[in-house]
């Protein structure tokens, strides 16, 4: 009798839907009770600033010569309402992490790194380090819902006050930063018991909403004699709106962060499903401005996901002022470094993915308040590292501009810009590379370019 | 005895004298006529004087208050004493939300009632109130003392830390992890110093209060606890 050979099978099929990391976190889920909290930014594709492309000089308009034609990088941040604007070499700042979530080696070297580059650093939750106050050259104190650390002296230290709203991780959420992280020095900065989990309230104990954020914003002044530049900080959600109501409410720089944008410690369903990206929310910011008559002499600092000077050369043509980076400045200073790997694997992940911040048993000794791995980042030589990158950065941005023929970032335009995906030629309203199509936009000219 | 009266001074041009004080001035008293509701009145001092300020005051006066006695006479909107660190703020009219509110040393008394949120995030400074309070007050109270002669309303003490609650009267409801607890010894002596710091020592018994304070069930993160947070 012949033998059949065996009917073909069905291939093992894996869901889209049901992914191995879905199941893996269903399991993790049903086995703690407790949803998975971690560090850093959406880590899902997002439409971003990689979908954007510039148009470099042609026949139609000519480029800057490199290195010898000027192509200029100064900011003036502030100069609204304030007698003491800030004044920065590089459109490129370091956001606001606080000490607590960060050792204070590493606040120490990202003032280093951000003063050689002559650009500004920001606190955090939990207050001002004196060692962060010494090593900035601009440093921008952060006004937030829990005020933590929050005092007049400080206050009048700082070069700038950011009031935060909210942050890209997480818009409408607090902070936390758990028992680990929370030292005898951290605990003392935050007037609370040390060891305990701790949250920071997500809402301003004393003001809600714009009437009251303009009336919170003429006190900072009042405090502080209508010197300091006043930044407001939101978490992109509305940005059309958050942006009219912070410049309505008196705010000399809106800080705008895009769902990209890390954390210390946030549950991953906050980080991954609310917010919109980056890229989404820029054009309606700067619209706001316009629409205000404002754009420029509010400034607009863009973060959430910046990693090169392509970046920031693009979300500068969009019409930002500024950027700010912090990821991108920790691994700067040498987060996620390869060279730890095996300690990676012994904490159960790898270098590239390493985001339980919140333990603070950070091995390249930057999220962490254990002195013996603090110890392990030497703060002038990551400072200087911190300073190479912003550097380059800012290089990486001039080649652009001079490619497009500008003699300044600032002078990067829209129209330098197409896009690869009608996604993202709707978000940053450019048109689709090769066409004259912006979606959405009703345009006489529709046909190819 | 500088006197500014604000319907012919700047606001802007109060602060900037208040804050221009040395330390060893001679100008130590000052009045303030017709506030008419102004916010941020004397805000940031810091130097040893006394402002008086005759009339009503709006959002934020004596906001980060260091040093200075601050004394009202009258009512005083949101954010009285807004973040205090030392020194004295006195309120002889009523106070609306979020008076000492994030308020880290110094002294706030305020002789009628206190709206919502009273002492809302307070980091060590003592608050104490001769009339009653509004909903949510002592929300996430870190350090520090609230007392309170009359009645405390809904959620009093809500996600409280390591402040204590002092409350006469009546308390309406408490809220997540905040519980009464005994009045020890050093309590009543917590108290009672309290009491002669508002000058009613003698006037009023410190065994007629409770006390309330953290039942520290919330301090660490626990999947029994979802329902509280
Ligand atoms: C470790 C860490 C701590 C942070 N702490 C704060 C903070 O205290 N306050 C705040 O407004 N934002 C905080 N952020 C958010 C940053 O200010 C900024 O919005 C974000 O990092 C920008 O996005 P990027 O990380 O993609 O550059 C923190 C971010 C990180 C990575």
């Amino acid at each position: 009798m012949a033998e059949h050979p065996p009917a073909p099978r069905t291939a093992p099929r894996l869901s889209a839907t049901f992914t191995p990391e879905v199941m893996a976190e269903i399991r993790r889920a049903a086995a703690t009770g407790i949803y998975d909290i971690r560090g850093a930014g959406a880590k899902r594709a997002l439409p971003h600033l990689d979908d954007l492309l510039f148009l470099g000089a042609s026949i139609s308009r000519y480029p800057l010569e490199g290195y010898r034609e000027r192509c200029g990088t100064e900011v003036v941040l502030g100069g609204r309402f304030a007698s003491k604007p800030i004044h920065l070499k590089t459109p490129v700042t370091i956001a606001g992490m606080s000490f607590g979530s960060l050792s204070a080696n590493a606040k120490e070297a990202l003032g280093r790194g951000a003063s050689l580059a002559g650009t500004s650093t920001t606190t955090g939750d939990g207050g001002m380090t004196p060692e962060e106050r010494r090593h900035s050259r601009t440093l921008v104190y952060q006004y937030l819902p829990s005020r933590y650390g929050m005092n007049p002296d400080d206050l009048r230290r700082a070069d700038a006050i950011e009031v935060v709203v909210g942050q890209g991780a997480k818009p409408g959420g607090g902070g936390m930063l758990l028992g680990q992280k929370i030292t005898e020095r951290v605990a003392g900065m935050r007037c609370l018991p040390p060891g305990i989990d701790q949250r920071s309230a997500c809402r301003h104990p004393d003001w809600t909403g714009p009437d009251d954020l303009a009336i919170k914003i003429e006190e900072l002044r009042e405090i502080t004699d209508w010197e300091k530049p006043i930044y407001v900080k939101v978490g992109a959600s509305r940005p059309y709106y958050d942006t009219a109501l912070a410049a309505k409410s008196g705010a000399d720089v809106v800080v705008l962060d895009g769902m990209q944008g890390g954390t210390a410690a946030t549950q991953d369903v906050f980080i991954e499903h609310v917010g919109i990206p980056t890229l989404a929310a820029i054009r309606p910011a700067v619209q706001a401005l316009q629409d205000l008559g404002l754009h420029r002499e509010v400034q607009l600092v863009v973060s959430g996901g910046i990693r090169s000077g392509a970046d920031v050369a693009k979300v500068l043509a969009l019409g930002a002022d500024a950027v700010a980076i912090g990821t991108a400045a920790l691994i700067a200073l040498g987060d996620n470094d390869p060279r730890w790997q095996a300690e990676y694997e012994a904490l159960g992940t790898t270098a590239g993915a390493y985001d339980d911040w919140h333990e603070g048993k950070d091995p390249a000794g930057i999220t962490t308040q254990d002195p013996g791995l603090a110890a392990r980042l030497d703060p002038e030589l990551a400072g200087r590292r911190l300073a190479n990158y912003l550097a380059v950065m800012t290089l990486e941005a001039q080649t652009i501009a001079r490619a497009c023929g500008k003699s300044h970032l600032h002078n990067l335009e829209p129209e330098d810009l197409v896009a690869l995906t009608i996604e993202a030629a709707a978000m940053a309203q450019v048109p689709l590379a090769g066409t004259g199509w912006i979606p959405g936009r009703e345009a006489p000219g529709n046909g190819p370019f | 005895m500088p006197t500014i009266d604000l319907r012919t001074s700047a606001l802007r041009d109060l602060n900037r004298a208040l804050h221009a004080l040395a330390p060893d001035t001679n100008e130590t008293r000052w009045i303030v006529e017709n506030p008419d509701g102004r916010h941020a009145v004397a805000v940031g001092l810091d130097a040893a004087v006394s402002v008086e300020i005759d009339g009503h005051v709006g959002y934020y006066c004596a906001g980060m208050n260091k040093q200075a006695s601050v004394v009202v006479n009258g009512n005083a909107g949101v954010g009285v004493a807004e973040n205090m660190i030392s020194g004295f703020v006195h309120v002889r009219g009523d106070a609306s939300q979020a008076a000492g509110a994030t308020a880290h040393g110094g002294m706030l008394l305020i002789d009628g009632n206190a709206g919502a949120r009273c002492g809302i995030s307070m980091k060590g400074v003592d608050i104490l109130v001769k009339g009653s309070i509004g909903h949510m007050s002592a929300f996430m109270a870190q350090a520090g003392t609230l007392t309170v002669l009359g009645d405390a309303g809904e959620a009093l003490g809500d996600s409280l830390y390591e402040a204590r609650l002092y409350v006469r009267g009546s308390v309406t409801s408490l809220g997540a992890d905040c519980i009464e607890k005994a009045m020890r010894d050093e309590h009543r002596a917590q108290l009672f110093a309290r009491l002669e710091a508002a000058g009613l020592a003698g006037e009023v018994d410190a065994g007629e209060f409770r006390r309330y304070g953290s039942a520290r069930s919330l301090y660490h993160f626990h999947v029994d606890n979802a329902g509280a947070y």
